[in-house]
């Protein structure tokens, strides 16, 4: 197991050294991690990498499995956009990734894999990152006149509206969502590192007595709800 | 097929164009959203010069329910059944990319008779799904009895799922470490009573498809795709292999068990409908092959890791063990601590790639699970994949993709 699990990630070193020595200065950043590369490219890079990607006979790169958003509000630039490449001719994946905010439009790569106009349809309809020369950039999961982009983090899981059919107008109307019970979110995250194999309290046994003071108030504090 | 019926919809306005021949006009139909042969809720808005389709746009998302957005604010136990309800003919599959998926961020590998288990009940699956994609889709091209009869051989393998996990279709039955609990002692016996007599099945259900004149009229030459469009498209499964790119997750990046199976890949040759049917049929035998290879293979010993921080504690345990109890409650309510990182982690569903994009941040909840569902991608093809065909070869099309809307509208 572990004897393949090199060999594969001696393949993923190697092919993220030849992406390096082509572009140089336009890979941001490299990561491997679970046996799996990820890069992270400038949106301006963009294309021309996923062109040279494809074509290119030491990568082959011909299908774009999956294009999608992930939010992280407190980064400067909160969205990344993350392109799952496969190559079959390798049998190697590939992560790019575009980090981006909700003004800077990311340039669309439809015209290197035609699979790319849907799911780059979806990541604007559920984040609001714009792609710039897409042909067809309408929503996609949500409903005719939907408002807002709701796999974003601050998007409540709730929504905002709720259609019903009214029977005195015959048709279906949105109204503010209305529970007809609290919203509940069941936070059974332990203020207590409680899954690990130390127990709480462990890490004073090192420090000697000189820290007893803080002790009673790191109890005290510990009920978050 | 009548047209009639193919324009159940409502019929919107026509183009404006009025400086054309009067008499020829191109008319916009809707096509759907409910439709027998629209294999769910789909709205296709299909243009079309007489009775050949110049262009069509999908809309979908009419069964949305944001599973990605349910999945961050559970755990990652609770986020398994959201997996079955995506493409309801094959929960097993979508179960197994998510809980692969998390086990790879944990560096964990279950136990040896958990991997026989889980590549069991794939295939299982895998027939399960076929089972209702092929006759769906000789129904949609007119032939009523293969459905009557594969409903009958679906139900024999829905008696399977439940012996394992008490439910005929929602499984739930994959865990992060493993699975739930061990197979009932004579199930293996059972299905392989059902296994003897599974191949006469196929050879009735094919003495009614595979020759038959009308459903060959109606299949071959029909929806063509090449190897090229199908790799630009994103095409995988069946559909791919049909096209005649002999790629299978299970041999290429092989997982569970699959590296010790011994089993063929079926290729088609012309990538039409007909090729795809082809495929799927010689799939299912490919399928049982690895079914009665896993039942001979498999030895006892545990179903679930027994790293007591990921797995819950047996039931006999938890009675007498405090610590024992002390676990299942901190993994029923708080749940396991995924460590932060990110995985691809794929599983060859029947319908093609099943991918499982999964974002952790070291909490007990996903910080982000993006659904990679093969029939996204086939969908997305139909306007390019049906122009130039009469308006009834699209029911063949879609057929033919394997189109369920759980995955794609997700």
């Amino acid at each position: 197991m572990s004897a393949t699990g090199d060999k594969a990630i001696d393949a993923l070193q190697d092919l993220a050294d030849y992406i390096e020595s082509k572009f140089p200065n336009e890979i941001d950043e490299r990561r491997i991690a679970n046996d799996e590369l990820s890069l992270v490219v400038p949106a301006s890079s963009l294309v021309r990498l996923c062109k040279f990607l494809r074509d290119d006979a030491n990568c082959l790169f011909k299908q774009c499995m999956d294009i999608c958003g992930v939010d992280f509000p407190d980064r400067e630039k909160r969205f990344e956009i993350v392109y799952n490449l496969l190559s079959m001719k390798h049998n190697l994946r590939l992560r790019l990734k575009v980090e981006t905010d909700d003004e800077m439009p990311v340039p669309s790569v439809t015209g290197v894999w035609p699979s790319a106009g849907w799911w780059e349809r979806e990541t604007w309809d559920l984040y609001g990152v714009f792609f710039s020369d897409h042909p067809d950039l309408r929503r996609i999961l949500t409903d005719y006149g939907f408002e807002g982009h709701p796999l974003r983090k601050d998007f409540p899981l709730t929504g905002f509206v709720e259609p019903r059919y009214d029977a005195e107008q015959r048709r279906v109307v949105y109204e503010p969502v209305r529970l007809t019970q609290e919203f509940r979110t069941f936070d059974f995250l332990s203020p207590w590192e409680g899954m690990t194999q130390d127990l709480p309290g462990d890490e004073k046994a090192g420090e000697g007595a000189g820290s007893q003071q803080g002790a009673p108030g790191a109890a005290g504090e510990g009920g978050k709800s | 097929m009548s047209i009639n019926t193919v324009v159940a919809g409502s019929t919107a306005g026509m183009p404006e164009s009025s400086d054309q021949d009067p008499t020829i006009k191109n008319m916009t139909i809707n096509f759907g959203p409910q439709h027998p042969a629209a294999h769910g809720v789909l709205r296709m808005v299909m243009e079309m010069d007489g009775e050949v389709i110049e262009r069509v746009d999908p809309h979908i998302g009419l069964l949305h329910r944001g599973t990605e957005k349910l999945i961050e604010y559970k755990t990652y136990m609770q986020a398994i059944p959201y997996f079955d309800r995506l493409d309801y003919v094959s929960p097993m599959c979508q179960e197994h990319a998510f809980v692969r998926a998390a086990e790879k961020l944990l560096g964990i590998t279950p136990p040896e008779r958990a991997l026989y288990i889980r590549t069991l009940f794939d295939e299982i699956t895998r027939i399960l799904n076929h089972l209702l994609n092929v006759p769906a889709f000789a129904m949609d091209v007119g032939a009523m009895t293969p459905m009557l009869w594969a409903f009958e051989e679906r139900e024999k393998l829905m008696e399977f799922y439940d012996a394992v996990c008490g439910a005929r279709l929602h499984a739930a039955y994959y865990r992060v470490g493993g699975v739930h609990q061990d197979m009932p002692a004579d199930l293996p016996e059972k299905i392989l009573t059902w296994a003897e007599q599974f191949p006469k099945f196929m050879d009735d259900m094919e003495s009614l498809l595979t020759e038959n004149r009308i459903f060959k009229q109606r299949s071959v030459d029909i929806g063509v795709i090449t190897q090229e469009e199908a790799l630009a498209w994103g095409m995988t499964g069946p559909v791919l292999r049909a096209s005649g790119v002999p790629w299978d997750l299970r041999r290429a990046q092989p997982y569970a068990m699959y590296e010790r199976m011994d089993f063929e890949i079926p290729v088609g040759k012309s990538g039409d409908c007909y090729s795809r049917y082809l495929v799927r049929v010689e799939e299912m035998r490919q399928s049982l092959r690895i079914i009665h290879q896993c039942l001979e293979q498999m030895k006892e010993g545990p179903v679930l890791t027994d790293d007591a921080k990921i797995a819950p504690p047996r039931r006999g345990e938890m009675k007498r063990s405090m610590e024992a109890l002390i676990h299942h409650f901190k993994l029923y309510t708080e749940g396991v601590h995924v460590p932060a990182g990110e995985t691809y982690t794929a599983v060859e569903a029947p319908k093609g790639e099943f991918g499982v994009y999964l974002v952790a941040d070291g909490t007990n909840k996903p910080y982000r699970c993006k659904i990679r569902a093969p029939g996204f991608a086939h969908l997305q093809a139909m306007d390019h994949v049906c122009r130039g065909h009469m308006l009834a070869d699209s029911v063949a099309i879609l057929g033919a993709f394997d189109i369920v809307f759980g995955e794609i509208d997700r």
